[in-house]
């Protein structure tokens, strides 16, 4: 349970360094030394810094919503397991748990970000709403082929039997892939680093944050990253060691090579069309089917 | 070789979705040749890497013919033809994807009485498999315009028919097989001199519009 307890601190700690490595493989890829894989941490430790501004507009709806972004995903990482190594919480239907929670905290955000009453945001908003209604499809199907290969209702339990490579792991996988991408308003989806409001999803909703707002928003995204990571990294690296702590280190050396799988694809793929992105989730949501049947159906 | 054989059916399964959701003529020549050599793969790895002779003849054969000859003719034809898009299919493709994961489920259910009566353990996935190419082939020759598209809907449901074939037995009837691939060659062949014909005279390919005919 040691090693459960530790792994939540060590994600609260290092989820920002996520994005850092991200950062740095895309500079790398792009033939630069890149930022400080610290980065990230000064941004916060600035933005911390600065006092908040609030529109006239806004009510508490806005205040809360930021708050939500952080807090959200802190508590799902209570649910999450890294590998073998399990959850500190752990029971049946966890899995459907997380996926709510992490629909209930993209719900406050679109409250906050039409609270502002600026039309980007609005924009931003249904853009977010569409990929998400059409990403839950897929995950919670995704889900659903692992638990019915696992015979386990429990997130932990999951990951726990997941040693054999499979169809069902690679499909999952690539599912799992996708949404990371597209949850996480990663580049084929989303790029986190554009300018140009019109062409943005995730950031656009986010415009009127500022100070300790934008950065509870910035490490709840982080941390966000980090169970999808955990998530994704636990099936394609299935690793069984002689102790827990071996499959702890396991862990987190599966998370941060996501985040170099992720900086890796980001470099080397250019944006995909909105008009083409509920293309490319529904078809997420086809392959989680069929894994899905393939599992019950024989 | 379990997992092997299973993650290669499932590569067998998704190649489908490509071919209902692609537009792109080139792209769905691709799919239906790799389709082929998925098959060859399959056929060796089901059979327990126990070669025969002939199953090594068969499995080379059906690779040189579907896996090589017949895309380079069709690639050959989509050239001559000048036409490398399937414009406006009577079923759009994003559409036709949901309907291929419909069928998928459908060939799941009606496979499971023959789950039994496959050749072995490695074997029992691709009867599902084999049945959701044989569908997934027929609804593009239903569902789409061009002539080339349903000529690469008939080798998809070919592929499917040679998947069914190995599924159900390690050795089909060497004959049986070699017949049906020197049939499919040849009509392949006639379907492309056929496609080439129709472009000639009407400047499209489009086999709808051959209803409207009158004399």
């Amino acid at each position: 349970m040691i090693q459960s307890m530790v792994h939540v601190l060590l994600a609260l700690i290092s989820a920002p360094l996520l994005q850092g490595v991200i950062n740095r493989v895309k500079a790398f890829f792009g033939g630069r030394r890149g930022q400080p894989l610290l980065q990230p941490y000064f941004d916060m430790i600035r933005l911390l810094r600065k006092g908040a501004v609030y529109g006239n507009t806004t009510t508490w709806i806005f205040r809360i919503s930021s708050l939500a972004a952080a807090a959200g995903p802190a508590a799902i990482l209570a649910l999450l397991p890294l590998g073998r190594v399990p959850a500190m919480l752990s029971f049946n239907g966890d899995m459907i748990v997380l996926v709510y929670m992490l629909a209930a905290v993209r719900f406050l955000m679109v409250l906050g970000a039409m609270d502002t009453g600026s039309s980007f945001e609005g924009m931003g908003a249904s853009r977010e709403v569409l990929l998400a209604a059409l990403s839950e499809v897929a995950f919670m199907l995704c889900l659903a082929a692992l638990a019915a290969a696992a015979g386990s209702f429990s997130l932990s339990g999951v990951y726990r039997e997941m040693d054999t490579f499979g169809p069902v792991s690679v499909m999952s996988a690539t599912v799992l892939l996708i949404l990371l991408l597209s949850e996480n308003c990663r580049i084929p989806v989303d790029d986190p680093r554009t300018h140009l409001e019109l062409t943005m999803i995730h950031e656009v909703m986010v415009l009127d944050h500022c100070g300790i707002d934008l950065c509870l928003i910035q490490y709840g995204s982080a941390l966000k990253l980090w169970v999808f990571s955990a998530l994704f990294s636990g099936i394609c690296f299935p690793f069984a060691g002689r102790s827990l702590w071996a499959d702890l280190l396991a862990g987190l050396a599966g998370v941060f090579a996501t985040a170099v799988v992720t900086g890796v694809i980001e470099s080397t793929m250019a944006r995909i069309r909105m008009k083409r992105l509920p293309e490319m989730l529904s078809l997420a949501s086809v392959l989680a089917l069929t894994a899905f049947l393939w599992e019950i159906l024989v | 070789m379990n997992g092997l054989a299973e993650i290669l059916i499932m590569l067998l399964m998704l190649t489908n979705f490509r071919l209902l959701g692609s537009s792109r003529l080139p792209a769905c020549i691709s799919t239906v040749a790799f389709q082929a050599v998925l098959l060859g793969a399959i056929t060796l790895t089901t059979a327990g890497w126990r070669l025969s002779p002939w199953v090594i003849i068969l499995t080379a054969s059906t690779l040189a013919v579907k896996g090589v000859l017949l895309p380079a003719l069709l690639r050959k034809a989509v050239r001559d033809v000048g036409i490398s898009r399937e414009i406006q299919p009577f079923v759009g493709f994003g559409t036709s994807v949901l309907l291929g994961a419909v069928l998928l489920s459908v060939c799941f259910i009606i496979s499971r009485p023959f789950l039994d009566s496959a050749a072995s353990e490695q074997s029992r996935m691709l009867i599902p498999g084999a049945m959701f190419t044989i569908m997934s082939g027929m609804f593009i020759i239903i569902t789409r315009k061009k002539a080339l598209t349903q000529v690469l809907g008939y080798l998809a449901m070919e592929n499917g028919i040679y998947a069914f074939g190995t599924s159900l037995a390690v050795e089909a009837p060497f004959l049986v097989e070699i017949g049906m691939l020197l049939d499919v060659f040849v009509a392949v062949f006639v379907m492309g001199i056929v496609i080439y014909r129709i472009n000639q005279e009407f400047d499209h390919m489009d086999t709808h519009k051959l209803t409207e005919l009158r004399d």
